[in-house]
């Protein structure tokens, strides 16, 4: 089962390495992972989507506790939470796709923040399963281009990750 | 601290840390980027530096030297092709949870990433072996960072912790202040166990028909065995320990059933099958100790597991009362529930168990064919433990000479029996003897090795004459690389690929062109005649090399074939 993992680390360098290194030593999937400082320079907050048995996932959880630079993990599954990911699609924008582009980009919410004579560029935001259904939707043809974040997640009222 | 506190380079900065630290003996090889660093030790007297013959020693001796002691061990390394050397060293204690520091140098930090000679990205290659590593890039951060390597590597589930440390860094200057403790956000290992899991722990273990004590490199670690010989005693448990747990619990004793696993004896195997309660302490359920986690799974058994590490727990195996905490602090608290308690195990089901137990004993399956033409390796064994009164320390290298010293020779204390479970890790006899040797100036060590593994550090000869280490190596000559030729010949059909050692040196010549006495044995009824000899007075203060020439086709048993589940064990009298 996918499962999003957020975490709290020191802002050091070399911190990154040691959890994807940490992943790929294990054998563990990981589907998207972001990473960026906190409102506190010296922690950094990362996003985890991986997949895997709930065995598979408390030992993620377990090795990812174990590493020094690692300050506090949260399943983010565990209770409710909101996830989002930035999507940037580049599609052309000639003939009848000019049309097409627009409304589809409308229909899920979708924003065109450049034009130029031959393509649009949507910028897309939600859940990666809504960002996957807005690029199953488009024409395939169309497509020339997706750059995804990876995806964020918060939990849902009390539940904060803080030190 | 004003403008007037004096500054001193990073280098001496270090060394004044390692003083501060205690440490005692540094192991180590001088190059270009630690050359700062060997300047400050040639101006010391705090710590015996000792030079090995190559890198990987140096990391292997310092790691002997913890098992032996307990404390954190130290190796320093150039950096490059020294930093890469002392990696096997390093992942072999990081497999095995000792606590070392091992400092490496680096290239000038403006050199760092422009392909500099000798340069090698440490932090990079060790990060999946390490506990920790750091990289020094400031001076004022030396102190700081030695003293926080020292307190990862001790604390917690012990384990390497690698310094790399730029050679600009050892030279520029600030002031030195080490600190008096560490705090970390981010690592806050745990101590006690939860008390209400370790109540149910003990109810559990007194409410037990056919209890189990399954123990490992944990007790010795952890330095819990005097209260884990109290629990189980005072309970009447069986109890066996894994091939890092010897000694946790005097092999001598009557309700130690021997070692378990793959080369384990068929009572503590068939124990572990049938029990009803397991009490697992500072053990990790791994493939060689259970084999396969589906054959060894048991409806009928409740697990307890005691582990300082919560990712050892229910990691190959699931268990149903887990406590994270050390286990001398837990250990403490169930001895002293059970002092408060006055109920006990029911005695008639204990007896039934233990008659049970006894018939498994019956089965002697640590017997094997005495000769009187070739030399059995398990012979030299059991003769090694009657001549050293089993008081010896005892290392080993890796492969079949290590199952029969973990087999035959009884340990009853912990930190004698010094070797690589984990990785696996030939080799490290040699260098091991030599860190047991200088913990221990007065003890009796040898080195249980083969031909094949004794070749792999076989340039530390020279160390020992170097330092006049009276090690005492027995050598099981049977001119194959054993536990190989085992594999092969069981799984294999016989076809010995490679496993046979030819060209093999002159061990006696080659150990007295390094000043040592080599013997060579040949026959069983010399073996004993020979041992008392390497460990008579007359020659205490020297190195014995003795090989042993045994018998070739000689095989470890019993045998867990890889894959199978303990109670599917092979004994010697079924082949």
């Amino acid at each position: 089962m996918k499962h999003i993992i957020s975490l709290l680390m020191e802002n050091e360098s070399g911190a990154l390495s040691r959890v994807a290194g940490l992943f790929s030593a294990r054998a563990y999937n990981i589907e998207s992972l972001t990473v960026a400082p906190t409102e506190d320079a010296t922690l950094s907050r990362m996003t985890i989507v991986t997949s895997g048995s709930e065995d598979v996932i408390e030992q993620i959880i377990k090795q990812l506790n174990k590493l020094v630079d690692v300050v506090k993990v949260l399943d983010l599954n565990d209770g409710r939470y909101i996830e989002r990911e930035l999507m940037l699609v580049k599609v052309k924008a000639t003939g009848p796709f000019r049309e097409e582009m627009k409304r589809m980009s409308d229909i899920f919410r979708g924003r065109i923040i450049d034009v130029a004579d031959g393509s649009y560029t949507i910028e897309l935001t939600g859940s990666g399963s809504k960002l996957d259904a807005f690029l199953e939707a488009l024409d395939k043809a169309a497509i020339l281009e997706t750059v995804r974040t990876g995806a964020s997640g918060i939990g849902r009222g009390d539940r904060i990750l803080k030190i | 601290m004003d403008d007037r506190t004096p500054q001193i380079s990073g280098a001496e900065i270090l060394i004044r840390c390692l003083q501060e630290e205690n440490v005692k003996f540094v192991f180590g090889y001088p190059g270009g980027a630690v050359l700062n660093i060997y300047d400050e030790i040639f101006k010391q007297n705090h710590f015996k530096h000792v030079l090995v013959r190559h890198e990987q020693a140096a990391v292997h001796a310092a790691d002997a030297y913890s098992r032996a002691t307990g404390e954190v061990g130290v190796a320093l390394v150039t950096s490059g092709p020294g930093a890469t050397n002392a990696v096997t060293g390093i992942a072999t204690a990081y497999m095995d949870s000792i606590p070392m520091v091992i400092i490496s140098g680096q290239v000038p930090t403006p050199a760092i990433g422009m392909d500099a000679f000798q340069e090698v990205d440490m932090v990079g290659i060790t990060r999946p072996c390490v506990k920790h590593n750091f990289l020094v890039k400031d001076v004022k951060d030396v102190a700081s960072t030695i003293k926080k390597a020292f307190y990862i590597a001790a604390s917690g589930r012990p384990g390497p912790v690698v310094v790399d440390i730029p050679k600009d860094v050892t030279a520029l200057t600030a002031v030195f202040d080490y600190p008096k403790s560490v705090e970390m956000r981010s690592y806050t290992p745990v101590i006690k166990g939860h008390s209400g899991q370790i109540k149910k722990a003990v109810k559990l273990m007194l409410e037990a028909k056919r209890p189990m004590v399954y123990t490992g490199g944990g007790v010795v670690l952890g330095d819990a065995s005097e209260m884990l010989v109290k629990l189980v005693r005072e309970l009447g448990f069986p109890i066996t320990n894994t091939l890092m747990g010897l000694g946790g619990y005097p092999a001598t004793d009557k309700q130690f059933l021997g070692m378990l696993g793959m080369h384990g004896t068929y009572e503590a195997n068939m124990a572990m099958q049938e029990c009803d309660v397991l009490v697992a302490i500072g053990a990790r359920f791994d493939d060689r100790v259970i084999g396969n986690p589906q054959h060894f799974f048991n409806k009928n058994r409740t697990i307890i597991h005691i582990d300082v590490d919560p990712s050892s727990i229910s990691k190959r195996v699931k268990v149903d009362v887990p406590i994270v905490g050390h286990v001398q602090s837990v250990l403490a608290e169930i001895n002293e529930l059970l002092q408060a308690d006055t109920k006990r195990p029911e005695a008639a089901s204990l007896k039934t168990w233990w008659e049970q137990i006894e018939a498994w004993r019956s089965r002697k399956c640590l017997t094997y064919a005495k000769s009187t033409e070739v030399i059995k390796p398990q012979y030299v064994v059991e003769k090694l433990w009657e001549v050293t009164k089993g008081d010896a320390f005892i290392t080993s290298d890796v492969g079949q000479h290590q199952m029969w010293a973990a087999q035959y020779y009884k340990f009853d204390k912990p930190r004698r029996w010094i070797n690589s479970g984990g990785l696996g890790t030939m080799g490290v006899g040699l260098p091991y003897a030599m860190g047991a040797q200088l913990a221990h100036p007065e003890a009796q060590v040898a080195c249980i090795t083969g031909e094949a593994s004794i070749q792999m550090c076989i340039q530390e000869l020279s160390t020992c004459k170097q330092f006049h280490l009276p090690v005492k190596v027995v050598n099981l000559n049977n001119r194959y690389m054993g536990m190989v030729r085992q594999w092969q010949e069981f799984f294999y059909g016989n076809r010995y690929s490679e496993s046979y050692m030819d060209a093999l040196p002159d061990f006696v010549k080659l150990a007295e062109a390094y000043g040592h006495v080599g013997m060579k044995i040949e026959k069983p009824s010399d073996v004993e005649a020979a041992l008392k000899e390497a460990f008579s007075p007359a020659l205490k203060e020297r190195m014995v090399f003795m090989d042993f020439i045994t018998d070739q086709t000689e095989n470890v048993f019993p045998m867990v074939p890889n894959g199978k589940g303990l109670s599917e064990m092979i004994l010697a009298e079924e082949l």
